[in-house]
C-alpha cells in the first residue's frame, strides 16, 4: 500500500485557496530546521500529550519492536506543504480496543467503527501535535483526514523517506508504535 | 440554565461524543445536542435548527471547518450565536484566519474537559 493518495489529500488541503499555506513564503528552508524536525523527544512529548490528556493515561516508551497479533489497527495522517510525508499509528487490534474504551468510555468486543474512528483521531492528534512543535511546521504544514486500515497480512509501503522515526510505547497491556515519515523537505 | 441548542460538527463520530461530554461536564445542562460530520450538513442542520452555541472541527472532507464558518455569516444562518473552533491545528495563522472569519473561539486538540469549560461558557452566559 502507498501512502501517495493520503498525501494527495494533505498537500490539497495545505493549497487550497482560502488556506493560503501553500502560497506563503518561508523565510528560510526547512532543512535549518531538520534538527528540530527529527528530534526524537517531540514524538514523546506529543504521545505524552495526547494520551495523557484524551485518556488519562501516562505511556511508557518501550524497547523492542512492536509484535503484532494476527489483526492490527493501522491509522494515516498525510502531511503536505513544506513537508510531506506522514504520522502512522500503529497497534494490535486488542490494544486499539483498549484505546478506543479509554478514550470514550464505552466497552468494545471487536475492532468496529467506533474503534477505527477513535484509532484515527488519535493518529490525527498525533500528527498535530507533532507538528506544532515545530513553529515553521504548525502554519505551513496541512494534514489529512485520517485513513485507518484493518486486518492482517498487509504492508506498508514508503518509498525511501528522507527520515523515518520511528518509536514504541505501552500502557497497562496496550502497545502501540507511532512512525513519521518525511519523504520531502523545502 | 436554560436549555443550550449546541451544533457539533466534526467528521470523528467519537469526538462529538467527547466533545458533547466536556460541555455536560462543562456544566451545560440541560443541553440538547445536533450533530454533523462535515461543514455542508452542519449548514443544513442550521437551516433545521435555531442552534445556541456552535463547535466545529477544521479538517473535515466535503466542506471544512472555515468554509463553514464563512458560510454560515456569508448566510446569515445563526446571527450571533458563538462559533468555536476545535481543531489540531493550532498555528496563530490558523487561530487568526478563524477569528477573522468570525470564530468567537479556539480550542486546539487534544483538550481537557477544563479547557472547553473556560473558553465555552463564558461565551454561552454572555450570549
Amino acid at each position: 500500500m502507498l501512502l501517495n493518495g493520503v498525501r494527495t489529500a494533505a498537500i490539497l488541503r495545505a493549497e487550497r485557496p482560502g488556506g493560503k499555506e501553500g502560497k506563503r513564503t518561508m523565510a528560510h528552508s526547512m532543512r535549518e530546521s531538520m534538527h528540530l524536525i527529527s528530534d526524537p523527544r517531540n514524538l514523546d512529548a506529543c504521545v505524552d500529550e495526547v494520551f495523557d490528556l484524551m485518556l488519562g493515561v501516562n505511556c511508557v516508551r518501550d524497547a523492542g519492536p512492536l509484535q503484532l497479533e494476527a489483526e492490527s489497527v493501522t491509522a494515516v495522517v498525510g502531511f503536505g506543504g513544506v513537508l510531506s510525508g506522514a504520522c502512522v499509528f500503529r497497534s494490535s487490534g486488542a490494544a486499539a480496543i483498549t484505546i478506543a474504551a479509554r478514550m470514550t468510555g464505552m466497552e468494545f468486543a471487536e475492532v468496529d467503527d467506533t474503534v477505527k474512528d477513535a484509532i484515527g483521531e488519535v493518529c490525527n492528534m498525533l500528527a498535530g501535535s507533532w507538528k506544532s512543535k515545530v513553529p515553521d511546521l504548525s502554519a505551513n504544514c496541512g494534514l489529512s483526514v485520517p485513513a485507518v486500515i484493518t486486518g492482517s497480512n498487509y504492508h506498508l509501503h514508503v518509498q525511501a523517506p528522507e527520515f523515518r522515526l520511528c518509536h514504541e510505547y505501552s500502557f497497562e497491556d496496550a502497545c502501540f508504535d507511532v512512525t513519521i515519515l518525511c519523504d520531502g523537505l523545502q | 440554565m436554560s436549555e443550550v441548542r449546541t451544533l457539533i460538527v466534526d467528521d470523528s463520530s467519537v469526538m462529538r461524543k467527547i466533545v458533547e461530554r466536556a460541555l455536560r461536564q462543562a456544566g451545560l445542562d440541560p443541553l440538547v445536542v445536533f450533530e454533523a460530520a462535515n461543514g455542508n450538513e452542519g449548514l443544513e442542520m442550521l437551516r433545521a435548527h435555531p442552534v445556541d452555541l456552535i463547535l466545529s472541527d477544521i479538517n473535515m472532507p466535503a466542506m471544512d471547518g472555515m468554509e463553514f464558518l464563512r458560510q454560515i455569516r456569508a448566510q446569515d444562518l445563526a446571527p450571533g450565536v458563538p462559533v468555536v473552533m476545535i481543531t489540531t491545528e493550532s498555528s496563530e495563522e490558523h487561530v487568526r484566519e478563524a477569528i477573522q472569519a468570525g470564530a468567537r473561539g479556539y480550542i486546539r486538540k487534544p483538550f481537557t474537559a477544563e479547557q472547553v469549560k473556560e473558553r465555552v461558557l463564558p461565551l454561552v452566559h454572555a450570549a
